[in-house]
């Protein structure tokens, strides 16, 4: 997931590093860093602003190991679901429990579905619906599709991926 | 100049487009330092064979009024053993699961040191390791740029004219019929079988579609991709291939508003060898629509590189065999 943080730092050397270390211990990717210089905050410290991508597991440690650095957090705020993706299934989409069909999505807790068109042309023909998932991030979009496709395998549902997805 | 003697095996729609392009191009072959000499032309009936050159318009006339240019008695491996020439132009009909007529034709000419061009994807798709282990030990030389995509350069453009480059990856529409039949889904809000029933009727579908739109051919095409871009040894059977039969017009009506069309799209590289129905987007440049084909050739220098068009049609495929005439003779 990405994750912004607003931190302030002292205005003596090192203070930089002492604030990108945690987020490399923990594996996270750093996005952008600014660093309001000229901005002194009534502390007198400097704010710097963070954007980075990390395990949600992985949040709290570095909140942690900052603090334990003496780097004071301001705020910290989650973007949650930040993919995106829209599929097609074609079959008998609705006899098959299309609502159990977004229950596997959504219980995963990474994954969920958030827009669903359907067509039902007629009762013995096949159905088709188009359903947008968002997830927290790529590698969590690609399990909830590999989910999906045991589901429409074992629904005999036809899953039309966008090209730019590893089918 | 350079007289090449050639048979052309097959004298169905291709083999005749074959024909008309070496007439229509006679003069421009011979500015180029090379005559074409036709010795034999062989169909399903028999032959005709003139070792100073058989009458290309004559054949094509006579193939128009009798069905047929057969004078003799004589299959293609015959020809090819019995008649000297140095390279055999093969377009018989595509088997996928014997390799037909032309996997005898493609061993026959190896055997007797002939190089070959052909527009058959069934030999290559069940024997390829054997048919360039034949053509290695024989010397000769073996090209088959109409085996995908009609006209349309993919396994040149990779191999000689991006030389260098590591292709990533091929991706695109290789079957025109399902490109049709999708198109036109969209279009008339129309169910699979009434358009599928409409291209039997234009012709652009076979009486027996089960190749296109079951992704078939589509699949035949990758594995040649895949053991002539990628060395690899692959066969039919390492392809995941889904066809375009469940598609429903509602579905691309659906996907249209969001932005895409679906499209049947063939993809290879050196992990995976897949075939299924694919939501591209709008303007994406595989978005193409009728009966085109069109491929992206994703390069590690280069970057991405696309090519579209016709598929398939005679003139169309007999050009990619006219430049791999030319590759092979030219200069």
């Amino acid at each position: 997931m990405r994750v912004s943080m607003d931190i302030e730092l002292k205005d003596v050397p090192g203070q930089m590093l002492l604030a990108l270390q945690p987020l490399s211990e923990c594996k996270a990717n750093l996005i952008t860093v600014v660093h309001h210089h000229q901005k002194r905050t009534p502390r007198k410290t400097v704010p710097v602003k963070l954007v980075l991508e990390t395990r949600p597991e992985s949040i709290e440690t570095i909140k942690a190991k900052l603090e334990e650095n003496g780097i004071r957090i301001v705020r910290v705020g989650e973007h949650r679901f930040r993919e995106s993706i829209n599929v097609v299934l074609i079959g008998h989409v609705v006899h098959t429990g299309i609502q159990d069909t977004i229950d596997e999505i959504d219980r995963t807790g990474f994954a969920e579905v958030v827009d669903l068109s359907l067509s039902m042309p007629g009762i013995n023909m096949l159905s088709s619906a188009l359903i947008k998932i968002d997830a927290v991030g790529k590698e969590d979009l690609h399990r909830a599709l590999s989910i999906l496709k045991e589901v429409s395998a074992k629904k005999d549902l036809l899953m039309v991926l966008p090209i730019d997805i590893q089918a | 100049m350079k007289t090449v003697c050639c048979s052309i095996l097959g004298f169905g729609a291709i083999g005749q487009g074959v024909a008309e392009v070496l007439l229509k191009k006679k003069e421009y072959l011979e500015n180029i330092g090379l005559e074409v000499k036709v010795v034999a032309v062989v169909d399903s009936k028999g032959a005709t064979i003139n070792p100073e050159g058989v009458d290309l318009a004559n054949c094509l006339a006579r193939k128009r009024t009798d069905g047929t240019v057969a004078l003799e008695n004589l299959s293609g491996v015959e020809v090819i053993q019995s008649v000297a020439h140095d390279l055999v132009i093969e377009t018989t009909p595509t088997n996928i699961r014997t390799g037909g007529a032309g996997l005898q034709n493609m061993f026959a000419a190896f055997q007797t040191g002939k190089d070959v061009i052909t527009s058959n994807k069934g030999p290559l798709t069940l024997k390829y390791r054997e048919l360039m282990e034949a053509a290695k030990v024989a010397g000769s030389h073996f090209r088959f740029e109409a085996t995908v995509g009609g006209s349309m350069p993919i396994i040149n453009l990779s191999n000689e004219v991006l030389a260098g480059n590591k292709v990533k990856s091929v991706k695109g529409i290789l079957n025109g019929t399902c490109n049709y039949i999708l198109t036109r889904m969209l279009e008339e809000r129309a169910s699979y079988n009434d358009i599928l029933a409409e291209s039997m009727q234009l012709g652009i579908a076979e009486t027996d579609p089960t190749y296109d739109v079951e992704g078939i051919d589509t699949a035949c095409k990758l594995v040649i991709l895949a053991n002539a871009i990628f060395g690899l040894d692959a066969t039919y059977s390492d392809v995941e291939v889904t066809g375009i039969t469940k598609v429903t017009p509602e579905a691309l009506e659906m996907a249209y508003e969001r932005g895409h069309v679906i499209k049947l799209i063939g993809e290879v590289s050196r992990e995976r060898i897949h075939v299924a129905p694919r939501l591209v987007p709008i303007n994406h440049p595989l978005a193409v629509g009728g009966t085109l084909n069109v491929a992206s050739v994703e390069t590690e220098l280069a970057g991405e590189i696309t090519v579209t068009g016709k598929g398939a049609g005679p003139i169309e495929t007999a050009s990619a065999i006219l430049s791999d005439l030319i590759a092979i003779y030219g200069n």
